[in-house]
């Protein structure tokens, strides 16, 4: 039987697309760096909202592109050279003694190359994933999840997250005026008469919204004592650090042992410990909560076995393809089919209330 | 409920208190309503009653104000939450969230209403504020009148016992303005909430009223009293009541319908007389300045507007009215080139004006857009004359005289965010006519306009007319278009439903028609003036 169409709960999609970002930075092997990309797209493309936000997956694949391009550029005229066959041989820049590790032209080797873009892949599959979560499930939907303890904190991100989207349609207002009364909009004139009055524009509009959410109740203190609203802060602040360290040490292959799991579990204990001190204390409540159901967990459980599945392969050669000598980079039948659990959600999570198909 | 005792407030740094020795009582469950000329501190008021002011403006406050028993000395905005709703001016800027649904519910959360309490209560009030289709729109995507709705709606959800609104319907077409007052006038009598609002339009809200606050300014003292006794001597009052001074009707009435019962005589006098014709044939003769035809434009998927077709005259104005989101700013926006018309020509003195540069287009059209104050950004008014007159290439002091004429008396050096709203409306219509653009555009130009500043504005589109200029205005004001269009033409749904002279079209459809042409029905007369002439003469 078909699960009934609703939206599902915001966290389940980030840790999903948390999980394959996670995947996509054990591997530097193109094919099954484009693999991830395609599973995250396809099942956007079958789960997208139709919220503003679920564009982003499209915002975020040009934004990989551009960091490739960037990459690639970068590390063949500043980059450490790579032995091996030479495309082009640019003239290169004497340097003096005391910048040894500098380089600027040179020759540019296909290996170079090769391993630049890799890298550049790497970074952009793993912006796609992010852009994946945004179209799954707006951030703003998401930061209305954190727990009322980070209450606050998450309005505050929310209201710098519509800022963006206001200063543009700010500017375009600006600009439109400015054509009206026949005003240059090109030019270093232009930029200046564009940018006063849209600064001051979005002064007087933050201080009219602080106005507004001091009146309907933001920041009420209900009588909470001072001095367990700090401990609640101290406690949950150290929890988050040790959660990013754990995250840090996850990532990066490279960092010492204790940075990854225990970190991790420490940090979630404290921040958990945290959070549920203050929430318990909290007087607000919540409108129509996400709520968190089988289906949220099945989602959660793909991308976290994909990532598990990644992390556990560790060093391999199939996952981190050799550029010198060159070879084609081989498929790596496991990890594959592995990443096919990523793609199960887009047919057994709820369809989007609304989206006909 | 409310108390003020003996307030009297000053900004920071002003010479002269903007409230002074203010006492006012409002009782549970009045609706009362502020009047006043603009600048004479009813925002203050307002803003008074929840704590902003002092507590978030700053400046020095005497005396007492005391909300449903708690000081706002010692109880900060956030602390009367519970029992205070405010809807400011400019609703769009208070929004918090980025969803109409999340946005009705973001009071009850930092109250900590209960959760079933909070999903019953957005029901309500989405059904109250006929809100139920928008529930998932991004706050965004709304139309002035639909942020305002919103924004009445975001505060009513946490049930506070007072509400206080400034101009509430300053952005609403006539239908959606009844259907936001008739919402408030069922809180007050089913849920007995306490409502003091601020509005210029009186036309609208005066029958609705239990008691009228006028706001004198000048540091007078506060005038109370029920609406029939203020109406008779306030300096600002609708044109039914102007009808009733006229008639000598004793009590005036407030409503449409207690006049019509009163105008019986009224009529039996004026049906002697025809009304002055529609002015539309007399000015009828002037060439043809713009030329719209099969225009079309698409925002995305939406479609603004659909085939649209309209001329416009020298020596014409045009009123353009219609429901919020029904087009009108999008065709004023193609008119001057902003916009790419997706099918259709839009011909401005036999040149098409988009893709032509700003300086060009400005020589033959000029737009006054809804938020004058994007057209300002000079840090005096002296040198955004100045400025206007070096971007049109008129001889200086143009502008500057044109705004003088406009609003005498205004000091060269203030700045023009000081300045009132109506005369930066005044700034901005200088700064575009110094160009001496033939075809005028005026988008919402009545918004937080007084009776006197209205006044002048139709004084001036008068003029500008004679002058040879065509004008067309997109507007919500029926008693404004009543006064000074030759020519109305309704747009719904992007289409255009109804063309001709005013007092054919206004006089066709309720939701259009002035108070007068409703009250003297079926007899076609549309102003207090016109009335006026017929009995003098």
């Amino acid at each position: 039987m078909r699960p009934v169409p609703r939206h599902l709960h915001p966290g389940a999609w980030w840790l999903w697309a948390v999980g394959l970002a996670t995947a996509a930075s054990r591997t530097t092997n193109p094919v099954l760096l484009l693999l991830i990309a395609a599973t995250a797209g396809y099942v956007v493309a079958a789960r997208r909202t139709n919220a503003p936000s679920s564009r982003a997956y499209v915002v975020f694949l040009r934004l990989g592109l551009v960091v490739i391009v960037v990459r690639v550029v970068l590390a063949s005229l500043f980059g450490a050279p790579l032995p091996g066959h030479t495309l082009v041989a640019l003239p290169r820049v004497a340097l003096p003694d005391w910048a040894p590790g500098v380089r600027i032209g040179g020759p540019i080797t296909l290996e170079g190359i090769l391993a630049a873009g890799y890298g550049g892949l790497r970074l952009a599959v793993m912006l796609c994933c992010i852009g994946a979560a945004n179209a799954l499930a707006s951030p703003s939907r998401l930061l209305r999840c954190v727990p009322g303890a980070l209450y606050e904190a998450g309005v505050a991100v929310v209201v710098a997250m519509t800022f963006a989207p206001q200063l543009i349609a700010t500017v375009s207002r600006v600009r439109a005026a400015r054509r009206l009364r026949g005003r240059p909009n090109r030019g270093l004139r232009g930029i200046r008469g564009i940018a006063v009055p849209v600064l001051e524009g979005a002064l007087e509009r933050s201080l009219e919204l602080a106005a507004s959410m001091d009146s309907r109740g933001y920041g009420r203190s209900g009588g909470l004592p001072a001095a367990t609203r700090r401990l609640t802060a101290a406690v949950t602040l150290s929890g988050l650090v040790g959660l990013a360290a754990g995250a840090y040490g996850l990532l990066d292959s490279g960092s010492p042992a204790v940075l990854g799991l225990p970190a991790m579990a420490l940090g979630t204990l404290l921040a958990v410990t945290g959070l549920a001190l203050g929430s318990r204390r909290t007087l607000r409540s919540r409108y129509r909560p996400d709520r968190w159901l089988p289906p949220e967990w099945l989602v959660v459980g793909c991308g976290l076995a994909v990532a598990i599945a990644f992390v556990a392969l560790g060093q391999t050669t199939a996952l981190q393809p050799p550029v010198s000598p060159l070879q084609v980079p081989g498929l790596p039948l496991a990890a594959a089919v592995g990443l096919l659990a990523a793609l199960l959600p887009s047919w057994l999570s709820p369809a989007v209330p609304g989206m006909t198909r | 409920m409310i108390d003020f005792d003996r307030v009297t407030f000053s900004y920071p740094g002003a010479s002269e208190p903007t409230l002074r020795e203010v006492s006012l009582h409002v009782p549970a469950g009045e609706l009362c309503v502020v009047v006043g000329r603009t600048g004479t501190g009813k925002s203050t008021l307002l803003c008074a009653v929840n704590g902003l002011v002092p507590h978030f403006t700053g400046g020095a406050l005497a005396g007492r104000v005391c909300v449903a028993g708690r000081d706002t000395r010692t109880h900060p905005p956030r602390e009367l939450a519970d029992v205070v709703g405010l809807v400011g001016q400019n609703p769009a800027a208070g929004f918090v969230t980025d969803v109409v649904e999340d946005e009705l519910a973001y009071a009850m959360e930092s109250l900590g209403v209960p959760a079933a309490t909070m999903r019953r209560r957005v029901e309500d009030t989405l059904d109250l504020l006929g809100l139920v289709a928008l529930r998932d729109r991004p706050l965004g995507t709304l139309s002035a009148g639909q942020q305002q709705r919103v924004a009445i709606g975001s505060v009513l959800t946490a049930h506070p016992a007072i509400l206080v609104l400034d101009e509430p319907t300053s952005a609403l077409d006539p239908p959606a303005a009844e259907e936001v007052l008739a919402a408030l006038q069922r809180l007050v009598h089913d849920l007995g909430m306490t409502v003091l609002l601020a509005e210029h339009r009186l036309e609208r809200v005066v029958q609705y009223a239990d008691r009228i606050v006028h706001v004198p300014g000048g540091g007078a003292l506060l005038e109370v009293g029920r609406p029939a006794q203020m109406m008779a001597s306030s300096p600002v009052y609708p044109p039914l009541v102007g009808l009733g001074r006229l008639a000598g009707w004793d009590p005036l009435p407030l409503s449409v319908r207690d006049a019509r019962r009163a105008a019986g005589s009224l009529l039996g006098r004026l049906a002697a007389h025809s009304p002055a014709g529609p002015p539309a044939t007399a000015a009828a003769a002037g060439d043809r300045l713009a030329d719209v035809r099969g225009l079309s434009v698409t925002y995305g998927p939406v479609i603004a507007l659909r085939s649209v077709d309209l001329r416009l005259r020298r020596g014409q104005i045009v009123a353009l009215m219609g429901r919020n989101g029904s087009g009108k700013s999008t065709v004023l926006s193609c008119l001057v080139g902003l916009l790419k018309p997706a099918a259709g020509t839009v011909l401005v003195d036999g040149r098409a004006p988009y893709g032509r540069p700003g300086r060009d287009v400005l020589r033959t059209v000029g737009l006054v857009p809804q938020e004058p104050d994007d057209l300002l950004y000079a840090d005096s008014v002296a040198a955004e004359c100045a400025q206007a007159d070096s971007d049109a290439g008129a001889p200086a002091g143009t502008s500057g005289a044109i705004f003088r004429r406009l609003v005498p008396g205004v000091a060269d050096g203030g700045h023009p965010r000081d300045l009132s709203e109506g005369q930066r409306l005044c700034l901005a219509l200088a700064v575009i006519l110094s160009a001496a653009p033939p075809l005028v555009l005026l988008d919402e130009p009545t918004r937080g306009l007084d009776y006197p500043a209205k006044a002048r504005l139709v004084d001036i589109l008068r003029e500008l007319a004679a002058d040879g200029h065509a004008v067309l205005l997109a507007t919500h004001d029926v008693e404004m278009v009543a006064e000074v269009a030759h020519r109305t033409v309704v747009l719904a749904d992007g289409e255009v439903v109804a063309d001709g002279p005013t007092v054919d079209v206004v006089t066709q459809s309720p939701g259009f028609a002035p108070q007068v042409a409703k009250v003297l029905a079926p007899q076609r007369w549309l102003t207090v003036g016109d009335v006026a002439a017929a009995l003098a003469g």
